[in-house]
């Protein structure tokens, strides 16, 4: 199979998740649309280790999605006090800081 | 216990000889067989529990449908399949649709992995007695087991009401940390035999004399473990005295109260699916699976000691693990909330991680052929004075408010 | 060979509409199932790859619980259970559309003069480099250190979590 499609496909993923990073403004949704970034990556990794034949890729792609569930893990609890705080989870209701 | 040799390294030796008709065949009559197992278990699982509850409360119990009303449960099966279908008018139809079978198809297909037999040979073909062998077959219990989650938590939103949603999160929460307890305590077994694969779990339990009871089969060499799969199971599939999903007082009977007719009689049965299934997984894990001594009498490469002692043995272990959780149900009131939240992440998962640990010391002292009756006592010594040193450090309940 | 692009090209249709789905939907719980769909799909594609073990690592921690906490966040910050078309996306819509669609095309610029026509080719070596035996021996021999580093990671993110969503 050629290599291409894999990663075409991830860059595709990436940038869809990229778009809901840019135009959604649910906290949940924001962090759900991280998610499928990260999971472009990853795709992309575990391609490349098939690829080259070495399975660091693969290890990676392990760590990677290790550290996503610590993100979504800290990330929900952001989006938690920032509901408990304004009663909405809108992160664009989040300016108390603009001057 | 000793590691044995695995005479099957490439797995399930049905796929030996690549995929033809013949093989899809035999893949399909085994699923056939394992679904229709599994189903009956139910049927028979629902009648023994109310029987036996029954029993212990001095009642008689359903007498009416068959003899002994052993049919009592297919009865009402049949009765619930021509009710009155009906949707409550705020529910997300295709998702509230979707919910039941999500719960059914991921409890059957934990079951899946079960090896609930020895070899079989028919013709040209030799197979295992269970319906996949995947080398990372442990893995795919866990995951199963994650899935399962969605019925509940889909089943629970998709109502459009209160009571459900509570039931669906509730249970949700309790099941993910039940996960992580259950996950570490199956390390203790994995660290023992070496292999992923269920199949490879019980050829490492075989049976080879009375020795083998204690010394082979897990339960004992892997006792920590045991005891926390057990609770953690328990936890797990909902069953009584952790069943906070349901929780009849508090919740009106938890995430499937907007379900009626066929698609509540599904979730019935997944929850029964999931019960018999964790039973079955803790027979493969700890008790040796189909292992069991054969019967000298006869020819022991004969066809009644390779094909219906493993699952005589199988079976004979499954209904015993059963009928402890009926015992359970039948005798423990349910715990309080916050309690079987302080139990999950305060003592299971610590204690698992700890025998984790003292599995890496019996493993290794069998290596080096320690003496093991001083080694084992010394290492759970030592863990339990790490653990009580870990207790004393979380502040009580006075000393919390003084922080405050 | 054909088999294993029929089964890629399905499930590489099913990933991209559900990313769409993923970014579009305007039910949150609906978005969360679509989520479901890509990671199974990846999970899917890393079998096709050989990735066994990372299959169903993938399997086990995304869609066994980052999807099941994304539902319990969606559940504990009440989202509206009915569709409702403009209280998820903010104004900046049209140029987000505009970013990943210039993105994805010096993206597929790049990739098609970096690697165009290179292939992945399948043989047994690939398929015991994915077993867990093998990729447990190398996470304990070659990245032990990232391994503890990363542990720590999840302790710092555990404490963390705890102490942001206390009440207290």
């Amino acid at each position: 199979m050629q290599l291409n499609e894999f990663l075409i496909l991830a860059a595709f993923l990436f940038c869809t998740g990229a778009y809901g990073v840019l135009a959604r403004r649910n906290g949940v949704l924001v962090l759900m649309s991280i998610e499928l970034m990260l999971n472009a990556v990853n795709i992309n990794l575990v391609a490349f280790s098939a690829f080259t034949k070495n399975v660091s890729g693969q290890i990676f792609a392990l760590f990677i999605i290790t550290i996503a569930a610590a993100e979504v893990g800290v990330g929900l609890a952001i989006v938690l006090l920032i509901y408990r705080n304004l009663h909405s989870p809108d992160l664009d209701e989040v300016d108390q800081l603009k001057g | 216990m000793t590691r044995l040799a695995n005479p099957f390294p490439g797995g399930d030796p049905l796929f030996n000889h690549g995929l033809d008709l013949t093989v899809i065949g035999f893949v399909i009559v085994k699923t056939l067989i394992v679904f229709g197992l599994l189903l009956v278990s139910v049927l028979l699982y629902i009648w023994f529990m109310r029987k036996v509850i029954a029993d212990m409360q001095n009642r008689i119990g359903p007498d009416q449908a068959g003899p002994f009303g052993i049919l009592q449960t297919l009865a009402d099966g049949i009765k619930l399949f021509f009710k009155e279908h009906s949707t409550p008018a705020r529910a997300d139809r295709p998702v509230y649709l979707l919910a039941p079978f999500v719960s059914a198809l991921a409890a059957f297909l934990a079951f899946a992995i079960v090896p609930f037999g020895g070899i079989a040979r028919l013709g040209t073909h030799t197979t295992f007695l269970q319906l996949a062998d995947p080398p990372v077959g442990v893995l795919w219990l866990l995951a199963m087991s994650g899935i399962g989650v969605y019925g509940v938590m889909l089943a629970g939103w998709s109502s459009g009401s209160k009571y459900p949603l509570l039931g669906s999160v509730r249970a949700s929460a309790q099941v993910l940390s039940y996960e992580a307890a259950m996950g570490l305590s199956i390390v203790g077994v994995l660290v023992h035999t070496g292999t992923l694969s269920t199949r490879g779990i019980v050829l490492q339990q075989t049976w080879q004399n009375w020795h083998s009871f204690v010394s082979q089969w897990l339960w004992l060499p892997a006792i920590g473990a045991f005891v926390i799969f057990l609770i953690a199971a328990t936890a797990e599939t909902n069953h009584p005295p952790f069943d906070f999903s349901e929780a009849e007082e508090e919740l009106a009977g938890g995430y499937h109260i907007e379900y009626g007719g066929i698609r509540f009689a599904i979730f019935y049965l997944a929850e029964f699916m999931n019960m018999i299934t964790m039973s079955a997984i803790a027979v493969t894990l700890f008790l040796g699976g189909p292992s069991g001594p054969k019967l000298g009498f006869l020819n022991q490469g004969g066809w009644v000691n390779v094909w219906i002692v493993p699952v005589f043995w199988f079976l004979l272990k499954l209904w015993v693990v059963l009928y402890a959780t009926v015992w359970l149900r039948a005798s423990l009131p349910r715990l309080r909330y916050d309690l079987l939240m302080d139990l999950g992440w305060k003592v299971l998962i610590e204690a698992a991680f700890l025998w984790a640990m003292v599995t890496g010391v019996i493993v290794v002292g069998q290596d080096q052929h320690w003496n093991l009756w001083i080694v084992t006592p010394a290492a759970a010594v030592a863990a339990l004075l790490v653990y009580g040193f870990l207790m004393m450090c979380v502040p009580g309940k006075r000393e919390l408010e003084d922080i405050r | 060979m054909w088999e294993q692009q029929v089964a890629f090209w399905v499930l590489a249709v099913a990933m991209a509409a559900a990313a769409i789905g993923v970014v579009r939907s305007r039910n949150i719980v609906h978005a969360a199932l679509f989520l479901v769909v890509v990671l199974a799909g990846a999970a899917a594609q890393y079998i096709l790859l050989a990735a066994e073990f990372v299959a169903w690592v993938q399997v086990l921690i995304y869609i066994g619980a980052v999807v099941v906490l994304f539902l319990f966040g969606i559940m504990l910050t009440r989202a509206p259970m009915h569709d409702d078309a403009g209280a998820l996306d903010n104004d900046q819509r049209w140029g987000g559309l505009v970013v990943a669609l210039f993105v994805l095309g010096v993206l597929i610029a790049l990739l098609v003069n970096a690697f165009g026509g290179k292939k992945i080719h399948f043989s047994n070596a690939l398929v015991s480099l994915g077993r867990t035996s093998h990729v447990g021996t190398d996470i304990f021999r070659v990245f032990v250190v990232p391994f503890e580093v990363v542990s720590m990671l999840l302790l710092a993110a555990l404490v963390g979590a705890v102490v942001l969503a206390r009440k207290d």
